[in-house]
């Protein structure tokens, strides 16, 4: 039996898993390479006059379109201003353009609208241009956004792969996996009452103080799709080193935890939207929990692993010490076990 | 406190495997069990001669290839819709996946009760129910007849691929080959079943039958116990997870069982046709049965050539000794059901041991 390239596009092509992966740069990339777009961050980022400008844009398809903690029209906000966060960029301005399904009550796109403009308006990043396109009843699942989001390189940042080195910590600014778990709790067929809450929410402001205060971040990456065993792949994979994470230092809300255990989920592979993983020098490790606490988005921020020696040739391997004292692996998710989650 | 916990049980199991001095393979038979064991590392964590192996307790994994090509032929028809679990869209049958097909004929559902809804949504379709499970998910089809029975509703009805976990504990052990010390009987089908339901295994093969919840401290524990029991020769029927296990089990819900349901010798993927292992609808609700209305004979289907799943849920192999593991056969392109569900033990080792290749030492 031959290993079949999948022939049509699935769910989990969606998903932000290896086969998010495979599409990119077996169908995608090879169409559109170049320079910048090869290097696949989050956004790109482009030498303008002199000015290095970072550029980046996020589609929005989260089914139900309000949940606890926010809504489709603050995710879109906020997705594309953690993106350009990510890359160590100041937020300056985004798009909107939105899909709407003929016959969508205009009253839920006023709130929509209402939350887009109250969260841009929060984290000082206008909406300055947009789109509006309507489509025919059931051609989309009532609303999509898209958003592009432009931002200005931080001055001395360089957040990159190549300087991630053994020995360095891993930081996360906060509990993870409530934004999927809120999602998934609120599913037709799952739902479930408790008291989740989304994560999503603006991390430009606390980006920003921390790299202006420690020049030896390294990196920086939101765990969206995928969580943050996708993410920690990806560092591992570019970086060519080994990762290791203890278990007993992940936080997680208790609830959280007990709806992914119910659902036989591993919280490490489910969405935030209000989260970064930050790789540091381990003498500014300290620092910068100091500075995430400080700030209201990172109250329970904490050291969660260390990048070490890569045991094989190119590293790679993401390792978790559990709490009983085992070791396991932690593999890139498949990405099919939530899908529409942003 | 947990820490201590942890640390006495692998002290039990230092102590028990040194009066031992000799290897042990206990089997955890439940999928959520494998997939415990490797999410918390317990494998690193025991001593070299102490073995798990993973069970037949995975029922997307234990369901016959022949089953997969009849729900593949029922989605087929513009008269049906498929109503199922999540886990079994990705299995392949000979002519590709449920994933794979027209989607709009296929629903995926979360419990029986939205496929009876599906029915209802409708009326001009035959809803078919993929009934799979171990007695954990047989109640809920149950009541999903019932409901329908109740509600007069000609257009639902089930293909009952429902097993039994303990004739097919005896199978393994009547295989003069198997290799089965002791088993890890899993916390949620002794919920319904009760712990007693192991004491044939225990009195016929005098292999120990330990209860463990799912915490992997209450595993850990499991084994602990298991090895105790191996040192001191002493096989016993014993639940470490007593504030839910009972030793007669949730009664209300063997009844539904009963009541709906009859034993059969059906067919299972590698380990063949187990006597009075599997579970068909009683012939007064033949009306039910999507067998019966639609005249589908239940013929085993074939592995696919070369996947040898039917070894690894006997025990016999683990998955990397599998040609196809890890090459072929991955979570992406999964050749056969322990590579496609999230509690089959190839799917497992793929993703939590390391590089797929060897197990989580």
């Amino acid at each position: 039996m031959a290993n079949k390239e999948p022939q049509k596009i699935l769910l989990a092509h969606g998903g932000g898993g290896r086969l998010t992966a495979n599409l990119i740069e077996k169908t995608i990339l090879p169409k559109l390479a170049n320079e910048v777009l090869n290097r696949l961050t989050d956004g790109a980022v482009l030498r303008v006059n002199g000015a290095s400008l970072c550029f980046t844009t996020d589609s929005y398809v989260v089914q139900p379109l309000f949940f606890n903690g926010g809504d489709i029209g603050k995710l879109a906000v906020c997705g594309t201003i953690n993106d350009l966060s990510a890359m160590g960029a100041r937020p300056i301005a985004l798009s909107l353009a939105l899909i709407i399904e003929e016959g969508f009550p205009m009253e839920i796109l006023d709130r929509v609208l209402d939350s887009v403009g109250r969260t841009s308006q929060e984290a000082g990043v206008p909406v300055v241009t947009g789109d509006t396109k309507v489509v025919e009843s059931e051609a989309a699942d009532g609303l999509f956004i898209n958003t592009a989001g432009i931002g200005v390189l931080l001055p001395n940042v360089n957040l990159s792969f190549e300087r991630i080195q053994p020995g360095d910590k891993i930081i996360i600014n906060g509990t993870i996996g409530d934004h999927g778990m809120t999602i998934l709790s609120r599913r037709k067929g799952i739902r479930f009452d408790s008291p989740l809450k989304s994560d999503c929410s603006a991390l430009a402001d606390l980006t920003s103080r921390i790299l202006e205060a420690v020049p030896g971040v390294k990196f920086m990456r939101d765990p969206t799709r995928g969580g943050v065993a996708a993410i920690l792949n990806e560092i591992a994979a570019g970086a060519g080193c080994d990762v290791v994470i203890e278990e007993t230092a992940l936080p997680i809300d208790p609830t959280v935890r007990a709806a992914a255990e119910m659902l036989g989920l591993d919280v490490l592979e489910i969405a935030n939207e209000g989260k970064m993983l930050m790789i540091v020098a381990s003498e500014d490790a300290k620092e910068v929990v100091r500075i995430c606490r400080d700030h209201t988005l990172g109250a329970q921020a904490a050291v969660i692993g260390t990048v070490a020696t890569p045991q094989e040739e190119g590293g790679g391997i993401v390792e978790l010490l559990t709490k009983i004292g085992g070791r396991r692996i932690v593999q890139m998710p498949y990405g099919r076990e939530l899908p529409r989650i942003c | 406190m947990m820490l201590d916990r942890v640390d006495d049980a692998r002290k039990r199991i230092q102590d028990a495997v040194a009066a031992l001095a000799r290897p042990v393979n206990i089997m955890e038979v439940c999928g959520t069990h494998t997939v415990a064991i490797f999410r918390s590392g317990i494998r690193s964590a025991l001593p070299s001669s102490v073995k798990l192996l993973s069970g037949p307790g995975c029922p997307v994994c234990v369901t016959d290839p022949g089953y997969i090509d009849r729900v593949m032929d029922l989605a087929a028809r513009d008269d049906c819709l498929v109503a199922t679990y999540g886990d079994m869209i990705r299995v392949p049958g000979k002519n590709g996946s449920l994933e794979t097909m027209n989607r709009s004929n296929v629903h995926v559902v979360l419990s029986s009760d939205d496929a009876v809804h599906l029915a209802r949504e409708h009326p001009k379709k035959t809803v078919v129910f993929v009934a799979v499970g171990f007695e954990t998910t047989t109640p809920a089809t149950a009541v999903a007849v019932m409901t329908a029975e109740k509600m007069n509703l000609n257009n639902f009805c089930i293909l009952s691929a429902h097993k039994l976990v303990v004739p097919a504990m005896q199978a393994l052990l009547s295989d003069p080959n198997n290799k089965i010390d002791a088993f890890l009987c899993p916390g949620h089908v002794s919920v319904i079943i009760g712990s007693e339901a192991y004491r044939p295994v225990v009195e016929q093969f005098r292999r120990p039958c330990v209860v463990a919840g799912f915490e992997p401290i209450q595993v850990l524990e499991g084994i602990a116990e298991i090895c105790r029991q191996l040192a001191d020769e002493l096989p016993q029927v014993t639940s470490l997870y007593n504030a839910v296990v009972t030793p007669r089990g949730n009664t209300r819900a063997w009844k539904l069982i009963e009541t709906y349901f009859e034993p059969y010798d059906g067919p299972w993927r590698g380990l063949g046709c187990i006597p009075r292992g599997s579970l068909r609808l009683k012939p007064c609700y033949e009306r039910f049965d999507a067998l019966v209305r639609f005249g589908i004979e239940e013929i085993p289907g074939q592995e696919p050539e070369g996947c040898l799943c039917g070894r690894v849920l006997c025990g016999l192999i683990d998955p990397p000794q599998c040609g196809f593991f890890g090459s072929v056969c991955t979570p992406d392109t999964p050749v056969g059901p322990c590579m496609v569900s999230s509690e089959g033990a190839c799917s497992a080792w793929y993703k939590y041991g390391r590089r797929g290749t060897i197990h989580g030492k």
